[in-house]
């Protein structure tokens, strides 16, 4: 075998068997039910179940990654990116294919997997460390580093439960951070936890990759990624779409999805369904390319099949660069009473102060408490904002640099030393902006 | 650099599944170590509840077996009897209760992290060791009290609580892995395990059976586990030896057949849980 090679997939399968998926009402009931009906049929379902239908979660993927790679996978949801990192961090095995893997392996598919809520940091750190497959000597060695990236010191023999989420999120990525693996699989950690904390994690993760290891990344951030990786594989329906290098790659995945943005998702748990999700422009039509100072609306048909009491919702329009801004219920409180049975639910933007680049919206609905979330962060749509910079007035010799800055340009003036005001807006209705013009004080 | 091969296949059990129990022999230990630390938080007597238990539950077997059915007791004083026989009951019926509901309770670690999940299980019955090992401390003061001199086949007595340990793990085992896929089993071990109090020679000795349903009777492995228990800490009733057989082939074949199918249904428990 090539020692050159760290993860060798081949053929990989998963294969979910649909009908046990929906109903869930296999008890013992139906088994002794069927078995007296059929006392053989019992065991020859299990022989052969063409009965069942399936579904392949997974199919046919083949992928090999080199010793120090590090590889975004990209892909929208339940395309079987999930599916693929449970498969390599043997939570679940496959249907069909081989995976093939060199060298010790730590994923994290979830912060604080295994946290318990009445111990004490300290506890924590221990408790998790081991679930993750360190030795006790093995934490006791990092345990101060562990403290000291987690920034939680004063609270360590505090119980979990009374920390700020932002904490939790911390001290949990804290353990996972000093795992010292030599494959690495991580799955969307990063979507909780404030930015400076997410860059902070980016950094661990990317020093971790220049000291040779090899990295498996899965986001939905697709700047990270970006950022981070060299390599990405883009997955769709259960299948390796596209593999390359990452700018291309990615590129070719936000064109894809920005031009259909069908987003819809279902929470069995909650009886909740998110429908569709819609960008509309002033106009009220479909949308999904915008210009600097135009209204944006976000629209989402739902259906509560169960009342939905006092739910929050959170909208947040990202970047290249991350998080740009949000319309955050959890913050301005105007959450409807209720959401039952089907409707809509809209939020405008007004007049998007921000430059001609891409943009996804995220979305996250939570449960009366704030916590339990309806649906997790998640990109629902893609827009792009398009338009000539000059016409707002921006004459800079470097105007296309606009396309990888900061996007938001909130109405500012230059106050020049010979007296000179320059107003400058990406916003129409603020009088100035189409024409800055020198204008004495 | 030693590097370690991992390969996965479809269909196919891995080869390290063994390895890997062993890589991960501590966490047995840190399950264990976090269910003791997390039981009695938030409860005004702590740790006082794996006595308070015991001795309840003594109090009113003694009294209604003893009192008011006046069962025999050769020669043993009847709360010593009681308490004797109800501690492998209660180790049996917490790992049971404990164990077998552990997966589903961690439902979360499960479809997260990969390790033996062995650990989770046999954990909740080192768990449950614990608690029978503080009630052991109190059955000493008990004789003590009794001015109840041990005989010499006492030496037994790590013998039989390896047995009992083992019979609760071969359970725990089945159950746990059962009740992943059917939750049926939440409503079975309650029932069980209230059943099996007054079929099991706790409340009493099994020599009240009548002779010709000794050996039907000792089909419950209990039965001879429990006999031994008596038998190696006061020496009272003689050990029926059928009854032991019986036990310790039931808890061989609970053992294995616990272990293999829980190795065989391992590899869904994300899938399904």
């Amino acid at each position: 075998m090539n020692s050159e090679i760290a993860i060798s997939i081949e053929n990989l399968g998963k294969r979910y068997d649909v009908d046990r998926l929906k109903t869930q009402d296999e008890g013992l009931r139906h088994l002794i039910e069927n078995a007296l009906r059929a006392p053989l049929a019992v065991f020859r379902k299990k022989m052969h179940s063409k009965r069942k239908r399936d579904f392949w979660a997974l199919r046919g993927v083949s992928l090999q990654v080199k010793r120090g790679e590090v590889v975004g996978i990209i892909g929208r949801n339940g395309a079987g990116k999930s599916t693929m990192l449970k498969l390599l961090s043997r939570i679940t095995t496959p249907s069909e294919g081989r995976i093939q893997i060199n060298g010790r392996v730590a994923s994290l598919l979830e912060v604080g997997t295994g946290f318990h809520q009445e111990l004490t940091g300290r506890e924590n750190i221990f408790l998790n460390g081991a679930i993750l497959g360190m030795s006790r000597a093995e934490i006791i060695r990092k345990f101060d580093e562990i403290v000291e990236f987690s920034e939680v010191g004063d609270f360590l023999d505090t119980p979990v439960k009374r920390y700020s989420s932002g904490m939790y999120v911390r001290l949990a990525f804290a353990v996972a951070a000093h795992l010292d693996p030599e494959i690495l699989i991580v799955d969307e950690v990063l979507a909780v936890g404030d930015a400076a904390f997410q860059r902070k994690c980016l950094g661990k993760m990317s020093s971790f990759a220049q000291s040779g290891r090899t990295v498996l990344f899965v986001s939905h951030n697709l700047e990270a990624v970006r950022t981070l990786c060299e390599r990405a594989v883009w997955m769709q329906d259960g299948n390796v779409r596209e593999d390359g290098p990452v700018d291309e790659v990615v590129e070719n995945f936000f064109n894809a999805i920005s031009s259909s943005s069908q987003f819809s998702s279902q929470n069995e748990q909650y009886g909740f369904e998110v429908k569709r999700v819609a960008l509309k422009n002033a106009g009220g039509n479909e949308a999904a390319q915008f210009s600097p100072g135009d209204d944006m609306i976000v629209e989402i048909d739902y259906v509560a099949n169960s009342p939905l009491e006092q739910p929050y919702v959170i909208l947040a329009i990202n970047g290249v660069n991350g998080s740009c801004f949000t319309a955050n219920m959890l913050l301005d409180g105007n959450r409807p009473s209720s959401l039952d049975g089907t409707g809509k639910l809209a939020c405008r933007f007004k007049a998007l102060p921000i430059f001609p680049q891409s943009y996804s919206v995220k979305m996250s609905i939570r449960t009366k408490n704030g916590n339990d979330r309806v649906l997790d962060y998640t990109d629902v749509a893609f827009f792009n904002v398009v338009g000539d910079l000059a016409d707002y007035g921006f004459r800079g010799e470097f105007v296309s640099r606009a396309s990888s800055s900061t996007p938001v340009v909130v109405p500012y003036e230059w106050h020049l030393p010979d007296g000179t005001v320059a107003h400058v807006s990406l916003t129409p209705n603020v009088e100035a902006s189409k024409r800055p013009e020198a204008v004495s004080i | 650099m030693a590097t370690t091969q991992i390969i996965i296949e479809a269909g196919r059990t891995e080869g390290q599944y063994w390895r890997d129990l062993w890589r991960y022999r501590e966490l047995f230990l840190f399950f264990a170590w976090r269910d003791l630390l997390v039981r009695y938080k938030q409860t005004a007597v702590g740790i006082s509840w794996s006595l308070i238990r015991p001795l309840l539950t003594m109090a009113v077997l003694t009294v209604v077996f003893g009192k008011l059915g006046k069962m025999p007791a050769g020669g043993v004083p009847y709360p010593l009897l009681v308490f004797c026989g109800m501690l492998p009951w209660l180790f049996f019926s917490t790992a049971l209760t404990e164990a077998g509901s552990s997966l589903v309770s961690n439902a979360n670690m499960v479809s997260k992290v990969y390790f033996p999940r062995l650990a989770i299980t046999a954990s909740s019955v080192i768990t449950s060791l614990v608690d029978f090992l503080i009630s052991c401390a109190f059955l000493v003061a008990l004789m003590i009290w009794f001015r109840y001199a041990p005989p010499i086949q006492v030496l037994f007595v790590p013998f039989f609580v390896a047995l009992v340990f083992a019979a609760s793990l071969g359970v725990s085992l089945w159950v746990a892995a059962l009740m992943v896929k059917y939750r049926d089993f939440r409503f079975i071990v309650p029932f069980v395990v209230q059943f099996g109090l007054y079929i099991s020679p706790v409340g009493f000795q099994s020599s009240v059976v009548p002779e010709r349903f000794r050996l039907l009777y000792a089909m419950n492995p209990m039965v001879g586990i429990i006999d031994g228990f008596r038998w190696s800490i006061l020496g009272s009733p003689r050990i029926y030896v059928p009854s032991l057989a019986i036990a310790i082939a039931d808890v061989v074949i609970l053992l294995a057949s616990g272990i293999w199918y829980f190795r065989m249904t391992e590899r869904t428990f994300a899938d399904i849980i």
